[in-house]
């Protein structure tokens, strides 16, 4: 899904780096934001609407719209589509709201 | 009409088309802008003087065909990307086509394409004469086709044959 | 707390064009935006712009940011200070900003005069199906492609034939992916026909007087549903078509985005024809409130040519009425005479119309 000659844009992707979703490996670069590195990995569905549970995937892609949040490293409701993705991250779907007490 | 369907209506085409008498003396460049939009770089490209000072920078350029030396310099500053350079003088049955064209691959010289038309439809076999995709283009590559004569001022792009 | 003498939030084309024109007339400049890196949304656009060749025309979009920035390092040096990853999030009754800055400490800024450039957001279109995964706004299918580099999809159906459909459709053939059609509910195609003629020959549809029934998939789009509409715009039945695509592009119209002025308290009218709320301003950008200024699409949709003039202007009057106002008269004049000859044609007629009822009848620039 990256696309790997354009007439325009010369791609300079940063280094190579993985991180998990949902505990699967996933190989981005850096530069990218977690939503973008999934997407590019296919994973489309990024979240579950609270009452009827359909598919939610990102909209905006700028910070606006919330369909993106996810729990990353333990924190709930980052939005992916504005967090660059990092060595190592451990990114899940969160089902609902997410707990905003942290457990110890 | 064109505001419904965006492909240029044949009225408008001729309206621009130079004289058989000017095409007869080598490439001359049409510029297919039909909407008055603030828009000015081409005149700027010219470095003859053929495309007429604006009054307002919304008139629509007008090529003085008699200026006009068919160069090429201005097809890659439209950033509408709707002009074009015509030589009907190049052979007995074959005219040149110089196009901008932003997509890859670029194709190779000397290279056979299907020549297609304002609506996306294949009008006749063309061929790859040169491919320019200078610096000073800034990314605007300019290709040249070699058509036949009477689709000079009908195709406007190109698909590569054996699906694209 | 942080006292500069002009803040600008939003450091698009407008508020990076505000922020030149003020630190020539000698202020000094706070630019506050809420991405990593200056331009908003000037980095997405691989396309030539139009307008004048003495401003940007014919330079690629993605290349004006560094231009500006190049200027602004030149002519601002002591003077011009970015401020990135920072989200403005409230504009208080004591003329104090407050910015977000994710895991860093917040800050509080009081500046003597605010100029805001905050842009605007894309309008969502109400149908079954359009939460699926897949149903994107076009400012998100340009930032995958242009600055991610990667593809939205395989196949797109493109809603909306103003420039941002027509231009997004042309960048999606550039990136090697299938427009399988562009439908615009309106009986003519909005934005520049030279765009319109472009994706016509890439052999793209254009479908005028359409819509979209539905959208449907199971875990994420497949395909949709689209019709004709009659010329009252209601579905005309049996002219369903079944479009498999597994992108579905929202190029439906931006709405400028007014909360800080809302918040602030500037008056603002609802005019169509500049998008929806827009403030109250004078010909100096200057709105209800004297110490608020603003400029680009959150003062009135249109295009990124008026949005640097019209950022231009409010960067001068800042500074000029802070005491900075050498030459004041000239440049504005100038600046005054490229928006009037960006807005004198057809296409710029609604603006003026739009500014017109604006200032309840009386013409503006």
């Amino acid at each position: 899904m990256r696309i790997e000659e354009h007439p325009i844009i010369d791609f300079k992707r940063g280094k190579p780096v993985s991180f998990t979703f949902n505990e699967r490996q996933i190989q981005a670069f850096e530069g990218e934001t977690i939503a973008a590195a999934l997407h590019a990995a296919g994973v489309r569905v990024l979240s579950h609407s609270h009452n009827l549970k359909r598919p939610r995937g990102f909209f905006c892609a700028i910070g606006n719209c919330s369909s993106c949040l996810m729990k990353v490293n333990g924190v709930y409701n980052v939005r992916i589509c504005v967090t660059p993705v990092r060595e190592g991250d451990r990114v899940e779907m969160q089902e609902g709201r997410g707990d905003i007490i942290a457990k110890a | 009409m064109l505001e419904k369907t965006g492909v240029p209506e044949p009225e408008q085409i001729k309206k621009i088309t130079p004289s058989e008498e000017r095409l007869q003396k080598g490439p001359v460049a049409v510029v297919e802008c039909f909407q008055n939009i603030p828009c000015d770089p081409c005149l700027y490209a010219c470095r003859h003087g053929a495309i007429k000072e604006f009054e307002d920078i919304n008139d629509l350029p007008v090529i003085d065909h008699e200026l006009c030396n068919g160069c090429g310099l201005c097809i890659s500053e439209c950033p509408g990307l709707a002009i074009f350079v015509i030589d009907a003088t190049y052979g007995e049955e074959e005219g040149l086509i110089k196009m901008p064209y932003e997509y890859l691959p670029l194709p190779g010289q000397e290279e056979e394409v299907n020549g297609i038309d304002t609506e996306g439809q294949a009008v006749c076999s063309a061929r790859v004469i040169k491919v320019q995709n200078t610096k000073a283009l800034d990314r605007t590559p300019v290709v040249t086709l070699a058509v036949p004569r009477q689709h000079l001022m009908r195709v406007r792009s190109f698909v590569r044959k054996g699906g694209e | 707390m942080q006292k500069p003498e002009i803040a600008i939030v939003g450091g698009g084309p407008a508020g990076l064009s505000a922020a030149l024109s003020a630190v020539r007339q000698g202020a000094e400049v706070m630019l506050i935006d809420r991405d990593p890196a200056l331009g908003g949304q000037l980095v997405k656009q691989t396309h030539m712009f139009f307008g004048s060749k003495k401003e940007y025309a014919a330079i690629r979009g993605i290349d004006i940011p560094g231009q500006l920035m190049a200027a602004l390092e030149e002519d601002g040096k002591g003077k011009f200070a970015p401020v990135l990853n920072t989200t403005v999030l409230g504009y208080y009754d004591d003329g104090v900003i407050l910015a977000d800055r994710e895991e860093e400490q917040a800050m509080l800024i009081k500046p003597q005069k605010t100029i805001i450039a905050t842009g605007a957001a894309e309008k969502m279109l109400p149908f079954p199906g359009n939460d699926l995964p897949g149903v994107y706004g076009a400012g998100a299918v340009q930032t995958l492609m242009n600055v991610y580099g990667i593809k939205p999809g395989a196949r797109v159906l493109m809603i909306g034939a103003g420039n941002i459909g027509l231009i997004v459709s042309y960048q999606l053939m550039q990136a090697g992916v299938e427009v399988a059609a562009i439908i615009e509910g309106a009986p003519k195609i909005g934005g520049y026909l030279v765009h319109a003629t472009k994706v016509r020959r890439a052999g793209i549809p254009i479908k005028t007087s359409h819509t979209i029934k539905e959208a449907y998939g199971n875990k994420s789009v497949e395909g949709a549903l689209i019709c004709s509409l009659d010329e009252n715009w209601c579905a005309v039945p049996g002219s369903e078509l079944d479009m498999k695509v597994d992108v579905i592009c929202l190029a439906v119209g931006l709405t400028p985005q007014t909360e800080l002025l809302w918040q602030a308290g500037c008056e603002q009218k609802y005019i169509p024809e500049l998008g929806g709320y827009v403030p109250l301003r004078n010909e100096k950008m200057q709105t209800s409130l004297p110490d608020l200024y603003v400029a680009g699409d959150v003062a009135c949709i249109e295009e990124a040519g008026s949005a640097m003039v019209e950022g231009k202007i409010a960067g001068l009057y800042a500074a000029a009425d802070l005491g900075y106002d050498e030459n004041v008269e000239e440049h504005y004049s100038s600046f005054a005479r490229e928006l009037e000859e960006l807005r004198g044609g057809p296409t710029g007629a609604k603006i003026k119309q739009g500014l017109s009822r604006l200032n309840g009848g009386v013409e503006q620039c």
